[in-house]
């Protein structure tokens, strides 16, 4: 199991309502219904995803974020998930108040483009980064929006939302990201996770 | 074929049933088939809903046509409705003519059959009156329900009918109501029934007769929605029906012309010409959205069945927009709903033809859902 789903899973409490955008392959489905008894609904783009969930008796509607959040009522879930797509979106400002329009809360996590790994391959190499989280090659890349940790803790603050816990992951370490800590943790976190709302 | 229609499965409902249109039946017969074993703990019944020129045997070598069973390629021994596992339920419609009450059986009035006066039915009544075939089996949830085309809208009524009777429901490629093309293709095979001299105002029976002529081509509407426009290019383009140049006649020169007509001509073998007038009525009717004022999502409130809805993307009939419309809906009443649009090239039909991603899907979602079944029933 991924540690990112581990640190979202360890953000919502039991018997709630989530909804996983971009729920791949059911695998943090599972775990919210197999270990905290939450009701998961998920959308997922990919058929050959949306019919793996289906097999383990998951609910997914197949569809895409961009164009279809509109189906789901307003504060219809505890918690929305979206899991490292944030950047693939055309317009991911409008994503993200879709989200929080149909979640009371909502967690986004993001492959950091501020890690130093990432920093120094265009520092040195003046070649794109190809790394474990941002495995594509410029031209192949569904990523059409990378930020950084600081990116989102910035566009956090510029509309408002209300930042409930960020995390930053490198490996299998975890910590609290805030405004004092923000330069060291962007440099040194492969992911950022974001509770808002 | 009245003689091997004696020997089918069929129930008499005594309750009686009050109908949409306000006049009642009762005492009347429901045919249908099983397939499969129902198990000691009665949680493997499948109920299936069959489309407008279905029937009840759904699977296995029909007795009255001797043709293979119109969902052969989806219900059977190890096949994605496994009968091996399941119990597989399915009744004719009434006003259909494969045994339950239609237009062509007696009228106990006029000791004649019914022809136009048998009442105009809807799909909630088809629906309620296979209400009696549950009890009749022992059966008080079923695992799963499940429908393509008509079967789809019988389905979303049934369930939110009986919102506690299935655990599980799977609406293929249908709608919650029909849309404007839908009603204009229906009106026309009606059409082309009643310009058929033979038909005589729904009277044929009394000469023995059947509007064959006007029957076909009411088929032959039908055909033409079940493709898309691509498969039917694939399959048929301009090729000539053996032979190497036009005729300069109007024979069938080409494939797809002889296609519609063989279509056509054997349909009439096996349905009954008032069966599709009402059949087709009924569907145009339907419209769950009316039934609730406005509000398709009160048609799904307290639904505790877990909903898979399937849409094909060729499907020009009943579209993948109108599918969605139904999970928006359920979505918006908090059920637990899934979506799945196979993409494929066989239109309409791709519910009955072997469309392996489909019958995948099919299969994953029934056999996941008996898992499920199985342990709420054991808690």
């Amino acid at each position: 199991m991924k540690k990112e789903f581990k640190v979202i899973a360890e953000l919502i409490p039991k018997n709630t309502r989530v909804l996983d955008v971009g729920c791949g392959d059911g695998s943090l489905m599972n775990l919210l219904v197999k270990e905290k008894n939450i009701e998961v609904r998920g959308l997922e783009l990919n058929t050959e995803n949306v019919q793996k969930c289906i097999h383990k008796g998951l609910p997914v509607i197949q569809g895409n974020a961009e164009t279809e959040l509109h189906q789901f009522p307003n504060q219809s879930f505890d918690y929305v998930v979206l899991s490292q797509t944030l950047q693939a979106f055309y317009d991911p400002n409008k994503v993200i108040k879709e989200l929080l329009r149909i979640g009371k809360s909502v967690i986004v996590s993001i492959p950091n483009f501020g890690y130093w790994k990432v920093r120094t391959k265009l520092l040195f190499f003046g070649k794109m980064p190809v790394t474990k989280t941002l495995p594509n090659t410029w031209y192949n890349t569904p990523n059409l929006h990378m930020c950084t940790i600081k990116d989102l803790f910035n566009f956090c603050d510029e509309k408002k939302i209300v930042i409930k816990k960020a995390i930053g992951i490198n490996e299998n370490n975890t910590s609290l990201i805030n405004k004092n800590n923000l330069e060291i943790r962007n440099l040194f976190s492969k992911l950022g996770i974001f509770l808002i709302g | 074929m009245n003689s091997k229609l004696e020997n089918i499965k069929k129930i008499k409902v005594s309750k009686p049933l009050k109908l949409d249109c306000g006049k009642t039946i009762n005492n009347f017969p429901l045919a249908y088939e099983t397939y499969g074993k129902l198990n000691a703990n009665k949680d493997n019944a499948i109920l299936v809903f069959h489309a407008l020129t279905g029937d009840q045997f759904v699977t296995g070598t029909n007795p009255v046509t001797n043709k293979e069973g119109w969902w052969s390629t989806a219900v059977g021994p190890n096949k994605a409705i496994d009968t091996n596992k399941y119990f597989v339920i399915c009744a004719n419609v009434i006003g259909g003519c494969m045994g339950s009450l239609g237009p062509k059986n007696i009228n106990p009035e006029s000791k004649q059959p019914y022809g136009l006066d048998f009442p105009v039915i809807t799909i909630r009544d088809i629906v309620r009156a296979q209400e009696s075939l549950l009890e009749h089996l022992g059966i008080k949830k079923l695992l799963c329900a499940t429908g393509g085309s008509m079967g789809g809208m019988q389905l979303l009524q049934f369930c939110s009918t009986f919102p506690d009777k299935t655990f599980s429901a799977i609406p293929i490629a249908c709608s919650v109501s029909h849309s404007a093309q839908n009603i204009a293709l229906n009106e026309l095979a009606r059409q082309a029934i009643m310009a058929d001299p033979v038909w005589d105002k729904g009277k044929y029976f009394l000469k023995n007769v059947q509007p064959k002529n006007g029957l076909a081509v009411a088929r032959m509407v039908g055909h033409i929605s079940y493709l898309s426009e691509k498969g039917m290019q694939e399959k048929f383009g301009r090729k000539l029906q053996e032979k190497a140049d036009y005729e300069f006649s109007f024979n069938a020169d080409f494939q797809v012309e002889s296609y519609l007509r063989h279509q056509g001509y054997t349909f009439v073998e096996r349905f009954d010409a008032n069966s599709i007038l009402y059949i087709t009525r009924a569907m145009d009717y339907f419209d769950l959205t009316k039934q609730f004022k406005g509000g398709l999502i009160e048609a799904f409130r307290n639904q505790k069945t877990k909903f898979l809805v399937i849409s094909f993307s060729s499907d020009w009939l009943y579209t993948t927009k109108e599918n969605k419309d139904i999970v928006i809906a359920l979505n918006a009443s908090g059920a637990d709903v899934s979506y799945s649009e196979i993409v494929t090239d066989k239109g309409h039909d791709s519910f009955l033809v072997n469309e392996p991603e489909f019958l995948k899907t099919l299969r994953g979602f029934i056999d996941s859902m008996y898992e499920k079944f199985k342990n709420e029933k054991r808690i």
